[in-house]
């Protein structure tokens, strides 16, 4: 049975355990409700982005923009969202595990597939089973911004273009709510027919300059606010897992330390029955 | 017809303003152009520039970084890539990136020129923005 003292000192460094994930979990709760604020922020943009090209689509689309085109498929990229950071329970496991099965079951069909990466973990993921890796990004996940988001998006729809893979999808955490995130498997390009809702009615607008030129514009855009969007929601994902990690992790230490308490108490009182029985029995010993 | 016009500017960054006014003038890329109420429907790009918005008889301003406007018969929308009000600029930071963009322009070392010449435009504008406030103050 463990001594006095051991049970001490395993509840003392117990109890800073606990400090560090209450610390943990309250700097997580923060850059939740930070990185949410900036999520919901581009809403009305995403939003008012997808009214313009409503407006702008025009039935059999395809030809319009490569962006749109939907090829034949030989090569599928595969982007996978990760944290640059650990301890937030099975956030990157979770990503990590779709994102390895959808790229085998792509392989046993046959398809060539490439795999890129945005944050730390999926790098590490990766590199350790030695897969190669396309194109990696990481050190974002504190400092998204717009500006990422388009050199990322950038990048994608250059190699897409230039027929590097014909199709990409991307793995990411979707946020549900502060105790769930879902992990959403999206095809980004090609991004297909812009759909048309039927009740709208057209209306009969002027370009400045020619439509064609504003069409052509505004896809690459689109895909940058849905990179960036994903980025956003995938960051916000990290921040609640991590929150909701960090608090079962403060309460199995509370656990653990009132057990161990129990423990020391029990302990404590069994050595001064013990003392008294040596007294008492030494007692009656001096009597006869 | 409509009598007034509801101005919406949003970026990635989130709902700059919206506002009912009686008048909008923005930058095209194609040059600047008016709107009032009843105007026909209109899609065009933005440059980097201002937007005028006048409202009774005060005028207030927002800057643009490009992006796309939308205008209806009673309504303009404004995406733009970043957006804000003259009175939110920063004119230190301005002023600094206006005499960075014109080392980087004069040195015409290896740089990329399209975008310093965007960072100098950006910056001149925000600067101009920043002093016509300070002007409507004095009146």
């Amino acid at each position: 049975m463990a001594t006095l003292r051991d049970i001490k000192r395993r509840i003392t460094s117990i109890k800073s355990t606990s400090k560090i994930t209450r610390a943990m979990k309250m700097v997580s709760a923060a850059k939740l409700r930070r990185a949410q604020d900036r999520m919901f922020a581009l809403r009305p943009y995403s939003d008012k982005m997808r009214e313009i090209l409503l407006s702008l689509a025009q039935p059999g689309d395809q030809d319009r923009h490569p962006l749109l085109k939907v090829r034949p498929r030989k090569t599928v990229e595969v982007l996978i969202l990760t944290s640059d950071k650990g301890l937030c329970g099975a956030f990157n496991t979770n990503v990590l595990k779709a994102g390895e099965s959808l790229v085998r079951d792509l392989r046993t069909e046959g398809f060539e597939v490439t795999i890129s990466t945005i944050g730390r973990k999926a790098k590490d993921y990766f590199k350790r089973r030695n897969t190669p890796i396309r194109q990696i990004w990481t050190g974002l996940s504190g400092k998204i911004s717009y500006t990422s988001a388009q050199e990322i998006a950038v990048d994608l729809m250059d190699k897409y273009i230039d027929e590097t893979f014909d199709e990409l999808y991307l793995i990411y955490n979707e946020f549900k709510s502060v105790a769930s995130q879902k992990v959403i498997k999206m095809r980004l390009l090609p991004l297909g027919e812009v759909e048309h809702k039927e009740e709208e009615e057209m209306k009969d607008f002027l370009f400045e300059p020619a439509e064609e030129e504003i069409f052509n514009r505004l896809l690459p855009k689109s895909v940058e606010i849905q990179i960036y969007r994903t980025m956003l929601e995938s960051r916000v994902s990290e921040e609640a897992a991590r929150m909701t990690a960090m608090e079962n992790a403060t309460k199995s230490a509370e656990d653990m330390i009132d057990r161990l308490t129990l423990e020391y108490n029990k302990a404590r009182q069994a050595t001064i029955t013990r003392e008294l029985m040596d007294i008492v029995g030494g007692a009656e010993a001096i009597k006869d | 017809m409509a009598e007034k016009l509801t101005l919406e500017v949003v970026s990635p960054y989130g709902l700059v303003l919206k506002e009912e006014v009686d008048e909008v003038v923005a930058t095209g890329s194609e040059g600047e152009f008016g709107v009032l109420p009843g105007h026909v429907p209109l899609v065009t790009t933005l440059k980097i520039g201002m937007l005028v918005c006048k409202k009774g008889g005060t005028v207030s301003y927002v800057f643009v970084n490009s992006g796309y406007a939308e205008v209806n018969e009673d309504r303009v929308l404004i995406l733009a890539d970043s957006a804000e009000r003259a009175e939110d600029i920063d004119v230190e930071r301005a002023k600094n990136a206006m005499k960075r963009a014109e080392e980087r322009l004069r040195k015409q070392e290896e740089i990329d020129f399209a975008r310093a010449q965007a960072a100098l435009d950006r910056a001149i504008i925000r600067v101009q923005l920043a002093e016509k406030k300070g002007h409507q103050k004095a009146l």
